[in-house]
């Protein structure tokens, strides 16, 4: 085996490997850090090594040695220090009954819900999703978020701490509970889909993998919940969205809008996969917004060209998106469909209101999108007037090149 | 969400503090830089040496020309900065409002969010 495909099998088995051994011990805390070592274990020692017959048994093995060790030096410490035990030695303290016979799909689900608690900041369940569940070091955690190796570490620390301190345990929780935490989980994976879905490419590789490791994650996920519409709508709309891959940026990695895009080099198979998945989820799902999003995505991409774009159909969906999950921001991509059916101006009329909107009145976004459908309707000067505010609201590098280019395309100004 | 807290403060103001202000200042620094190691939520952060130090350079016809001394001629001096990684701009406004310069008045702290990588499909 290659050391690629021994890392890839390694994070498949991590929260297998974790979920048995929360459940036979407890203690989330050291039960992570011992199979994060044993992680490392084995990819030092396999790729040469070769892999041993039940790679799943032996990272048990060891991530089970390291904890009983870790617990001997605990106990020792305590000893040397003569504190009374008021409470039981770690190594006692086992989980609820270890029902061994469930499956490693509901280990991993388990697990992910307990990375997703909500004691937890955002960025915290994040990270810890992408270690616990992802089985991704630390220092490639820290190199896609791009901060220090030191600061990741102690976000995880505190994480997980945190989770302990909540008193939450692994076990699933209540069926009213277990649907609120998974809403989180799946905006966790989606924000872990986005912060890898960068426009440029070469220096930002590392954050590019965030974007595969989100579709592993809720392709398992989906593993586990296979007749939960949603998870299936999530999974459709990141394939569609990274079926653009190749197309979205242009040679010098700038960004290239939809309408522009070479649809020859969008990513064929993975486009079937979301439009089979979201078509056949909304024949017995009750639509959720993830599915709306990725039927709308959908629509895009069977439209052979830009122009023969089905919008009637893409402006019902928004309509649908727009009772079940209100937001400006999909008032706003409504506008756009609608523009490009009933002309610029009533677009430009559905975006009037959303100007008294606190939540997307200083948004880059609108800026943009009333920059495009004034350039559409005649209007240079107020389009580019629109694409510099845009220009200068965004935080994203890329979006600002290409902001910055829209204005300049319509003149200078001089 | 990155966000860099420029701090700006009047060059020498500790000068005229007493040893016990003086202690209590850094005893608050250390403090924040502690909570902030401990949450993740530090990416960096450096002070600056006195503006004094400071070499300007720029464009001259064809060559560059260096000056001494800082570009900016104001009371109040770029003194350092921090870089916090947090979950809201809320948070990174509260982290600077806790800095004892803003605190005491010696000086203001610019919240400036990062540019980043990532970008949306338009």
């Amino acid at each position: 085996m290659t050391g690629r495909e021994v890392e890839d099998l390694l994070r498949a088995l991590t929260p297998q490997v974790l979920g048995v051994l929360v459940r036979r011990h407890g203690q989330f805390s050291a039960c992570e850090d011992a199979v994060q070592e044993a992680l490392l274990a084995a990819a030092t020692r396999w790729p040469g090594q070769g892999v041993p017959e039940n790679p799943r048994a032996w990272l048990l093995t060891v991530a089970g040695r390291r904890l009983t060790d870790e617990w001997r030096s605990e106990r020792a410490r305590r000893d040397r220090e003569v504190v009374v035990a008021l409470r039981e030695p770690a190594y006692a303290a086992v989980a609820p009954p270890a029902d061994e016979d469930r499956s490693d799909s509901d280990d991993s689900l388990t697990l992910l819900l307990l990375c997703c608690h909500p004691a937890l900041p955002r960025s915290a369940q994040l990270a810890l999703t992408l270690r616990a569940v992802g089985g991704l070091t630390t220092a490639q955690i820290a190199r896609a978020f791009l901060v220090p190796e030191a600061t990741m570490s102690q976000r995880i620390r505190r994480a997980k701490q945190r989770v302990e301190a909540a008193g939450a345990r692994f076990v699933m929780p209540s069926p009213a509970e277990r649907d609120e935490r998974l809403r989180t989980v799946l905006h966790v994976l989606y924000l872990i889909f986005n912060e890898g879905y960068t426009a440029s490419s070469g220096t930002e590789l590392h954050r590019a993998e965030l974007t595969g490791e989100a579709i592993r994650l809720t392709r398992q996920l989906r593993r586990a919940l296979p007749d939960d519409g949603e998870v299936a709508g999530l999974l459709a709309l990141m394939l569609l969205t990274d079926a653009h891959r190749a197309a979205r940026t242009g040679p010098g990695g700038e960004l290239v809008p939809l309408a522009e895009q070479d649809r020859d080099r969008w990513d064929r198979a993975a486009i079937a996969e979301g439009v089979a998945l979201v078509t056949e989820a909304l024949t017995w799902s009750p639509p959720g917004p993830y599915q709306l999003q990725a039927a709308i995505a959908a629509v895009h991409a069977e439209a052979p060209t830009a122009p023969q774009t089905d919008w009637p159909q893409i402006i019902a969906l928004y309509r649908v998106l727009a009772t079940l999950a209100p937001n400006p921001m999909v008032t706003l991509n409504q506008a756009a469909a609608v523009a490009m059916v009933d002309g610029p101006r009533a677009g430009l009329a559905l975006l009037a209101p959303l100007d008294g909107d606190d939540r997307v009145a200083g948004h880059h976004r609108l800026a943009a999108v009333r920059a495009h459908l004034l350039e559409l309707a005649g209007e240079p000067a107020a389009a580019r007037e629109a694409y510099l505010l845009a220009a200068r609201r965004t935080t994203s590098r890329p979006e600002q090149r290409y902001l910055e280019l829209r204005a300049a395309r319509l003149g200078d100004g001089r | 969400m990155k966000y860099m807290l420029l701090i700006w403060n009047r060059p020498g103001f500790v000068e005229g503090l007493s040893e016990q202000e003086r202690t209590t200042i850094f005893g608050e620094v250390d403090e924040i830089m502690k909570e902030l190691t401990e949450s993740g939520e530090l990416v960096g952060g450096q002070a600056l040496a006195d503006p004094s130090q400071t070499r300007t350079v720029r464009c001259r016809g064809e060559h560059p020309e260096v000056t001494d001394g800082p570009f900016l001629e104001s009371k109040e001096q770029f003194a350092g900065y921090l870089m916090v990684d947090c979950d809201s701009e809320e948070r990174a406004v509260e982290i600077a409002a806790r800095w004892p310069d803003v605190r005491l008045g010696f000086g203001v702290l610019e919240v400036r969010p990062v540019m980043d990588e990532a970008g949306t499909e338009m």
